[in-house]
Order: C-alpha cells, then structure tokens, then sequence
C-alpha cells in the first residue's frame, strides 16, 4: 500500500505541531523549577513525620497534619516577628510610594539648577553594591543609637533610588499638555502632582508598591544585622533562626517560610494587573 | 472681554535661539485673530507666551491694558484649547469642566449651573458622568472646549485645535467655533498651520515666518495684496504662481524670465513703481485664479498673453486645476483654475491671459511687494 506524499503545508502543520510541543515542554519544565520547591516545602509543611529526609524522600506525606501551622504560632513568638515585618513593610511601602512619586515628578516635570548632576549621582549610587554599604550604615545608625530599633530597621529603606528611576520614566511620559492645562486651570505644581499625575499613575505606583512591598518583607540581611535581640525580629529572621547547629525542624520551618510567603502571593494576584502594566509602560511613551 | 497688545514681544531660547524677534499685534476686543505660518515659524510659541506657558524674554505683554508678562498662567484670565484636548483622564467630562472653576472656589451651584450651561451649548449635556477615553476625538475637543467655555474668560486661546480630527470633522468644529464665537463675542486667538482655517475663521490674520511677523491684516486683504512673497505663497490653495526675471526698459518697460515677456501695463501704477528695478532681478507673481483661457474668458480684462502647454489636469468636481510651463521652460511646472466646463488635455497648447488689476511684482532680493 502507498501512502500520499506529505504536501508543504502538511509539513508545515506538523512542524507548528512541534514548535508547540518544544515550546510547551520548556514551559512546563521552566514551572517545573520555579514551583517544584515551593511545593515540596508546602508538602513538608504538613508532614507529620520530623524527619522528612529520611531516605526515601516522600514528596507527599504519609499522614497529614496542621501540627506545624499551630506550633509556629504556639512554640515561637511569631505575633511579634509578624507585628514587626507588617510594621516595617506598611511603613516601607507607604513612605517609598510616596518620596518615589514625588522625587519622580521632581525630576520629570520641574526644572531647578543641578537637576541633571543630582539625578546622574543617584542613578550613580546604583552601581555601588549594597552589600558594601552595611557596615557604613551600620556605623551611622550605631552613631544615632539606632541599632535593634524600629528606626533602625525602617529609616535605610525609605526612599530607593529605582523606585524614584521608576517614577520618573513613567511622568515623563505623560503629557505635557495634561500639566499645562492644569497650570491654566490654576493648579500649583504640588497640586497637578497630586490631583492629575498620582491618579493616571496608578500603574506605576502599584510597581513601586509591589516591588518595595515584596522587598521589604523578605529583607534578610539588613535586620538580621541591625536587630540583636529576638523580640525585635522580622519574620525572615526569625525563620532563619530556626535553623540551628545541630538540628533543623524542617516542618516546622517550612509551615512558616508557606506563612511568610502568602501575602506575598496574595498582593501578587490582586494587583498583577497594575503590575504588569506598570511595567510595560514604564519606559513606553503615549 | 478684552483687548490683547503684544508689543515687540520676544523670546529667546538658551541665550541665543531667537524664537520670536519682536512681535507688535493688536488684538481688539471680540475679534477672532489666527496665527498662521510653516512649522517652526514661532506660532505656537508666540500663543504660549500669551498663555503664561512659556516665558517673555522682551517686549510688553497687554491684556485689557495691564503688563501680565511676569503673571503665572492662573492669573491672566486666558482659557486654552490645546491639540490633544488635555483631557484629565481620570476625570469625567462633568469633573473635568468643573475642575478649574472647582480651584477657584465658585459655589457648587453655579459651577454646576455653569458646566450644564456649556454642555448644552456644546452638545454634551449626554456625556457628563463619562471619562474621556469613552469618546471620540470630535467629543474630546468639545470638552475641551467646555473646559475653556465654563470659565468665561477674558481670552480664549486655540492651540491647533482641529489637527487630530479627521477632515470632515474639521470643517464641521470650524463652523462651531466660528458660530461659538459669534455667539459669546469673546476675544479669540487661534493657531494653526492650515491656511484655509486661518482664511475660514479669522477676522484678522497674523502670518509668521522664522520668528517675524510678515503681515497682520483681513483674510482678504491677505489674499489680494500680500506685503511679501512669501505671504503671497502662504496664504491660498494652489499658492500663488512666481516666475524669476527681471524688468528692463527697451521701447517699453517689460518683464522678461526666459521665453516669457510681456510689457508691463500701465494699471495700478505698475510702470511707476516698476521703473526704479530695472535690470534688477524681480519676482512676477500670479494667482492659479486671476488666469484665463483667452478664448473663453470675455469679461475679466486680460493684459498679458501667454502660450502655455497643460502638463497635468486634476478636475475636483467643481473646477479643475490644470499644471503647466511655458514654451522653453519644461522644467518649471505652473498652475491655473478653470471651471469644469473647459476640460484640457495634457499636451494642450492654451493661449491664456492675466486680469489686468492682478499682476503682482516683487523685489527679487528682498521679497518686499514692489507693485
């Protein structure tokens, strides 16, 4: 029996047909990376068993539990860390939205003598890694007496340098005209701020939040440095401190690194929207 | 309402850019006054100055007879329509009209009133509670001009309002704003680039070139006695028609740019004005309109007869305009109207002739009108 000779746009079809395949199979294993850990810590999570190491590696358990959840809250002063990380995090968030926009709309629309030279040396200050900045803030916050102290935790992340690049690549593409016509309608310029350009910056202000929120809840380093005695915490550090020479309560961690992560999450999915769209029209003019 | 003076108004940009060299226009009360000329020429600059948009380098700024040029833009009691509407976009079109009357703190009632009062007017009254973008382009700039209306200002200025619609829409909102003017007899400035809008609308024109204001006069006078070349070449579609050459004196003044050679009538005092130029260069002008077909036109008293052969031919309806040259001249392309009865051929050799009272001259170096 002879089969029909495949014609071009058969071949074409069966190529697509593969290119969908390679392309989904790269999805899927790229997910695969990203979600499999997350996965097996929220399977860890509710393991009953503490030893989930033991050979063989279960990636489900055997017998489920919410053991883990109820010890986080009972056998560690979680409250406290959680107090302070949402403390240090709304405080964070709020003051970044609010100096980024501002300094943004600075830089974007008014003009003032050195405004060229003091935006090249913030942009500047991005190139020094931060890393090499803790020990000078430390020494500066020590000097104020500032270490293992809300100020201490807070006041080094007020203000970031790509928050207000953000803001300003995104008021620069407003308009001119929307300014001008408010300057004839008789705004003064703190107005036009606040009344024209904080409202059609939704987008933009959302990324900053985002962006500051997630940062600043996850921070490590910084209060891991700056805190010395457990009540003043954030959860991060907290968790960390879980780990110890000898023994790590796998379970236990996992419960809260699932709980530390969840608003993260949520704030992720209810603003995506903004957050990708703040993104894309970044740097986009109109 | 009022009275806007500009005397040898300046602006100078980074300390040697000259944008505006010194600009004197009297714009009287209730009078509509375009300012037109090519991309550049300072038009808009020139309305942003009188905005409070843009500084005042030089010179007085008047309204009503008050200096406002150190005013901020609130303070001069202009309203402005700008080309891309500037709708606040968060706003609804009630919110957006409302806005500046809202900063000037007039009671609810009235700012309501106000704004009712101007949609209505404007057509609007459907559309207060949506946003701009749930609006066409023609329904924006009404709102805009809602915004600017609600205020009742002592000026309204008009930024290219007319550029982002399409073309039908631009004859129709040229009528409102023709009628919007008659209506409130309010001062209006109006820029645009687009002469047939500055012939359309304005009671007085103001042409600009590179900064310098060429001549400020009536649609028509613009039209019929342009006090330069390149006003004559700015204002009317087709523009005016230019033929280089210079005028020399053998037993009778003549011009004379190639194969084309006429001798110059005696009408308007041409000879007169005409005899100190010549062996000087000098520039023939002739509108596409003022050209006739000898063999049909009876009535319009033709001086000058011209062998032309038709290039091109492009009817419009109505009438045609047929492209040219003269004999010996095929590089240099001319244009004459003629009415849908006569049509051309291209390659058609017409014997054509000039009115008589529409010769027009100019200095070849200067560009000034000589005749």
């Amino acid at each position: 029996m002879s089969h029909p000779r495949p014609t071009k746009s058969d071949r074409a079809m069966k190529n697509l047909k593969l290119q969908k395949l390679l392309f989904y199979g790269l999805l899927f294993v790229m997910t695969a990376i990203y979600l499999g850990p997350f996965l097996f810590s929220l399977s860890i999570s509710f393991n009953a068993e503490q030893d989930v190491f033991s050979w063989p590696i279960k990636l489900l358990p055997e017998e489920w539990t919410l053991d883990n959840y109820q010890r986080v809250w009972q056998d560690l002063p979680f409250g406290t860390w959680l107090l302070n990380s949402v403390t240090i995090t709304v405080i964070q968030t709020i003051c970044n939205v609010f100096f980024a926009s501002l300094a943004g709309f600075a830089f974007a629309r008014l003009d003032f003598p050195g405004k060229n030279i003091i935006f090249s040396l913030l942009l500047a200050s991005l190139m020094i890694p931060g890393i090499v900045l803790l020990v000078p803030k430390f020494i500066i916050l020590n000097e104020f007496h500032l270490i293992n102290t809300y100020g201490g935790l807070i006041l080094p992340g007020l203000v970031s340098v790509v928050n207000i690049f953000l803001m300003k690549q995104f008021f620069e593409t407003i308009p001119k005209d929307l300014e001008e016509a408010a300057l004839i309608d008789g705004c003064s310029y703190f107005r036009i701020f606040w009344q024209i350009f904080l409202p059609v910056s939704k987008p933009a202000l959302a990324a900053v939040a985002i962006y500051t929120f997630q940062g600043s809840w996850n921070e490590f380093m910084w209060p891991v440095i700056v805190t010395t005695t457990r009540d003043m915490f954030t959860l991060p550090v907290g968790m960390a401190f879980l780990k110890n020479e000898f023994s790590v309560q796998w379970p236990l961690l996992m419960a809260g690194t699932i709980l530390i992560s969840l608003p993260t999450i949520a704030i992720f999915l209810i603003f995506q929207r903004y957050f990708v769209q703040g993104v894309a029209s970044a740097g986009l003019k109109e | 309402m009022a009275t806007v003076q500009l005397n040898q108004l300046k602006k100078v940009y980074d300390k040697d850019v000259v944008a505006i060299k010194g600009a004197d226009v009297t714009i009287n009360d209730k009078e509509f006054v375009v300012l037109v000329g090519p991309s550049g020429c300072g038009k808009s600059t020139l309305l942003r100055m009188i905005a409070g948009l843009e500084e005042i380098s030089g010179g007085d700024l008047m309204i009503d007879g008050d200096r406002v040029n150190d005013l901020s833009p609130k303070d001069r009691d202009i309203a402005m329509v700008f080309q891309n509407y500037a709708l606040y976009p968060h706003m609804t079109v009630f919110e957006n009209m409302a806005f500046g009357l809202k900063l000037r703190k007039y009671p609810k009632a009235e700012i309501k009133a106000r704004v009712e009062e101007a949609a209505g007017f404007l057509g609007l009254t459907e559309y207060l509670e949506r946003r701009p973008k749930e609006m066409s382009g023609g329904q924006r700039q009404r709102v805009a001009i809602g915004r600017a209306l609600v205020r009742q200002p002592k000026v309204f200025l008009f930024d290219e309002p007319l550029s982002n619609l399409d073309a039908k829409l631009r004859v129709q909102m040229r009528i409102e704003i023709k009628r919007l003017h008659q209506q409130l007899q309010a001062t209006m400035i109006y820029v645009t680039h687009d002469q047939i809008e500055a012939m359309t609308m304005g009671d007085k024109i103001v042409v600009l070139k590179d900064g310098v204001v060429q001549q400020v006069d009536s649609p028509m006078n613009l039209f019929n006695n342009p006090s330069n070349k390149f006003v004559a070449g700015f204002i009317g579609s087709p523009s005016m028609n230019f033929l280089n050459g210079t005028i020399e004196q053998g037993n009778e003044l003549k011009f004379v740019a190639g194969s084309v050679s006429f001798g110059i009538p005696n009408e308007l005092q041409l000879r007169e004005k005409l005899s100190p130029f010549v062996g000087k260069p000098v520039t023939f002008g002739f509108r596409p309109e003022y050209l006739y077909d000898k063999s049909t036109e009876r009535q319009v008293q033709l001086s000058v007869d011209m062998n032309i052969t038709i290039d091109v031919t492009e009817p419009i309806g109505s009438e045609a305009f047929n492209y040219f040259h003269f004999a010996g001249m095929e590089d240099q392309t001319y244009c004459f109207r003629s009415s849908s009865a006569n049509q051309y051929q291209s390659g058609q050799k017409v014997e054509v002739g000039i009115d008589i009272n529409r010769l027009r001259f100019f200095d070849g170096e200067t560009e000034a009108r000589i005749a």
